[in-house]
């Protein structure tokens, strides 16, 4: 009974979840300063012209995530820029013009707006005073201080073709690996502010030139591809909805690169919210803004449907798994080692592979969740169980119990502290890794974590940590409350 | 009545039982003896139904092991294992209602029969409440003996009941365990290394060595009337302590 109105909840839950998703427009975006405020343009935009209502979920993790979002349906449209789209999900760095870019992404039920009217582009970017220093003026000049110079590219760049690999080929430059550093693109800033490196890779348009007074390097030899900004949208979306798409193509031609550098100054120096950057834009009333409060419970509750359902499955499956693995050693080695090879893989990866399967949104976060918890309760079931002494199950034998009797009153209460405790790691893990669910838009804690990152915004940053803390603080808790319900008097320590 | 009839028992191709005789009569208390090693441990499994044997029987009251599922052999044997071997995470009398809970007994049933059992152990009626933490070995072996008996069983079985205890509590415990057993009334074997136990409680004592029956019979008999050398040497080797005239 008791069973059977769990199941009940989540199915129900999990239906109302898809429902909701279906019958709006969803808006995905990238998870820099650029990509907030144009995602916020195109939401704007059609909530101006419609009644349908639009789903915004910006901030996501990577092209890759938000390509497989649009493949799949989990999201209709976003910006993107015409380099990315030939080179990361084409895989055909050929293609230049509008048209041949349009075509070849039409086999994939896909289609793109004509030019927003700016070009961000790949540069690569130096303090002034350094390029005073060495006399550079283009990224040739590099090439005399190429073994001493350091430098910090952002992961898309070290590894897309029209980036590091082919800028290095077509300057033959040779720097040092060592001094090549990989990092988050908002951090490559803060460390060339303070002078821990000296060189990083920019976007054009990027504010943070202006405000740390930083050089761009001249592209000679026309190296980076022209990067026009577009709206990217599923053909079905566009055929569904015409009059949203109309609108989002008025803005065409519309926003230059000026106008776009000034707009991402606003955000990322003067801390002005996206929404209000694109509706000053539009010439409409900037959207209702909702207070931190309204933002944190909001956060707050997918923060707490993620945790809970992650849970509930790990508590679901990870104790009979535990349970399994005591019984039948080598079903048991089995289970043991692929829960913790699970563990290893990092969770940005995990949810990559999530993707194709489950698309984005809350699905593949909750998968990855699932799985993330499972190791501490099977381990933690597997090791409590195997520290039972076995005289007590010997004796619960020659008493008469049954197996099912063994197990549930013998076993599982001598068990419980440990078990309890499995559980206890989970949901802390749980509530940490939650956070990055917001890279595949799914939300929580993490939504705040990844946009104040972006904007190098502390103050947003702590809008979904502290909460976060918070809820794990609340989780212990909890937990101990749990730990005097739940484990037998007898194993207590004496208050 | 508890009967063991020829029982033999292999384990990796070693002999580990060889035609074991052991009968103790309805109301009697038999001691089973012998060093670690000695099989006395295997052949309690046995009894208990906990392990197969090859060959052989078990009977109680002249019903056979093999025809009871585990469940009514363990009603018709109560157990007290060593040190009492109650579960550690529920108290004195959730321990000693366990099983007349799971068979579906009324809570007025299990109070009256807990009540009539306390009385005839002498537990403090507080203890029932105690875990087996809070305990004291004495009280440990109340309770356990109050657990075994319970369902009411045919036979009593008792793994080392003294092991554990300080030789002073051992000495009254040994007669209090004297006279639960005769209120009891019940047909008793005991599993000792003890030769001293094994005197002072039981009638009768079967010694066993290297899996086979050395000889059965009182300790008088084993004392006078040795089947072999192995007999004197156990007996011999269990008197420790030198007497006065030795030390002189």
């Amino acid at each position: 009974m008791k069973r059977a109105s769990i199941a009940a909840i989540v199915l129900g839950s999990l239906a109302s979840g898809a429902a909701c998703a279906a019958d709006s427009i969803v808006i995905g975006g990238k998870i820099f300063t650029e990509s907030y405020i144009l995602g916020e343009m195109a939401a704007q935009t059609i909530e101006a012209s419609s009644q349908v209502p639009v789903t915004r979920k910006l901030g996501m993790g990577s092209t890759g995530i938000l390509f497989e979002g649009l493949k799949s349906g989990a999201i209709d449209l976003y910006p993107d820029y015409t380099g990315t789209l030939a080179e990361a999900i084409l895989k055909r760095p050929e293609l230049k013009s509008l048209d041949a870019i349009r075509q070849a992404l039409s086999d994939m039920g896909l289609t793109i707006s004509g030019s927003l009217g700016f070009n961000d582009t790949y540069a690569l970017a130096v303090k002034e005073e350094f390029a005073e220093r060495h006399g550079l003026r283009s990224i040739g000049d590099l090439i005399p201080i190429e073994a001493t110079v350091r430098a910090a590219f952002s992961y898309e760049f070290m590894d897309r073709k029209d980036g590091y690999p082919g800028l290095i080929d077509s300057y033959h430059l040779g720097f040092n690996p060592q001094k090549i550093n990989r990092m988050e693109h908002t951090l490559s800033f803060q460390a060339i502010e303070q002078n821990a490196v000296d060189l990083i890779d920019v976007y054009s348009t990027d504010a943070k030139i202006k405000k740390l007074n930083l050089r761009l390097l001249k592209d000679d030899h026309n190296y980076f591809p022209v990067y026009q900004a577009v709206w990217v949208a599923r053909k079905s979306f566009v055929e569904k909805h015409p009059r949203e798409w109309q609108a989002l193509l008025g803005l065409e031609g519309k926003i230059s690169e000026q106008t776009m550098l000034d707009m991402n100054a606003q955000a990322d120096i003067q801390k002005i919210a996206f929404g209000k950057i694109a509706a000053q834009f539009l010439g409409a009333a900037a959207p209702a803004a909702h207070g931190w409060l309204h933002e944190v419970a909001r956060r707050t509750k997918e923060h707490l449907w993620l945790v809970g359902v992650s849970l509930l499955f790990s508590v679901l499956v990870g104790i009979p798994l535990g349970v399994t693995a005591v019984r039948y050693h080598a079903a048991g080695q089995a289970i043991l080692l692929s829960s913790a090879v699970v563990q290893t893989v990092p969770s940005l990866a995990l949810l990559c592979f999530l993707i194709p399967v489950f698309g984005v949104g809350t699905k593949p976060a909750l998968a990855a969740l699932c799985l993330y918890s499972l190791l501490p309760v099977v381990l933690n079931t597997f090791t409590g169980i195997r520290a039972v002494n076995p005289i007590h199950l010997e004796n619960a034998r020659a008493f008469g119990l049954n197996r099912r009797q063994v197990l549930f009153r013998v076993v599982l209460p001598l068990a419980s502290p440990t078990l309890l405790a499995g559980i206890k790691t989970a949901t802390i893990v749980s509530i940490g890794t939650a956070t990055l669910a917001a890279l595949v838009g799914a939300g929580g804690y993490g939504a705040p974590i990844v946009s104040g990152l972006s904007l190098n915004d502390v103050p947003t940053i702590l809008t979904g940590a502290v909460p976060a803390a918070l809820m794990a603080l609340v989780a212990h808790g909890i937990f101990e409350v749990l730990g005097i319900l739940l484990i037998p008097a007898g194993l207590r320590r004496r208050p | 009545m508890l009967e063991l009839q020829s029982i033999n028992k292999n384990f990796e191709g070693r002999s580990v039982l060889a035609d074991v005789n052991l009968t103790v009569p309805k109301g009697a208390t038999h001691a089973l003896i012998g060093s670690s090693g000695s099989g006395k441990t295997t052949l309690l499994r046995i009894t208990l139904g906990l392990i197969p044997f090859d060959k052989g029987y078990v009977k109680i009251n002249d019903q056979a092991l093999l025809s009871f599922t585990p469940v009514e052999w363990a009603d018709r044997i109560g157990y007290v294992p060593q040190d009492g071997g109650l579960f550690p995470h529920i108290s004195a009398k959730s321990n000693i209602a366990l099983i007349a809970r799971l068979r579906g007994w009324r809570k007025s049933r299990i109070d009256d029969r807990v009540e009539e059992l306390r009385k005839l152990v002498d537990l403090d009626p507080e203890i029932l409440t105690h875990f087996p933490r809070e305990m004291s070995g004495g009280q440990k072996q109340r309770v356990a003996i109050m657990r075994a008996a319970m369902m009411d069983p045919a036979v009593m079985l008792l793994d080392e009941p003294m092991a554990a205890l300080d030789p002073l509590i051992r000495r009254s415990l040994q007669q209090e365990l004297k006279s639960i057993f005769q209120r009891l009334g019940k047909t008793v074997l005991l599993v000792t290394h003890d030769l001293g136990e094994a005197v002072y409680l039981a009638e009768q004592i079967t010694l066993l060595h290297e899996g086979r029956v050395v000889q059965a019979g009182s300790y008088r008999d084993l004392l006078l009337q040795p089947a072999n050398p192995f007999v004197s040497q156990f007996i011999n080797a269990q008197r420790t302590l030198p007497d006065a005239e030795a030390l002189q």
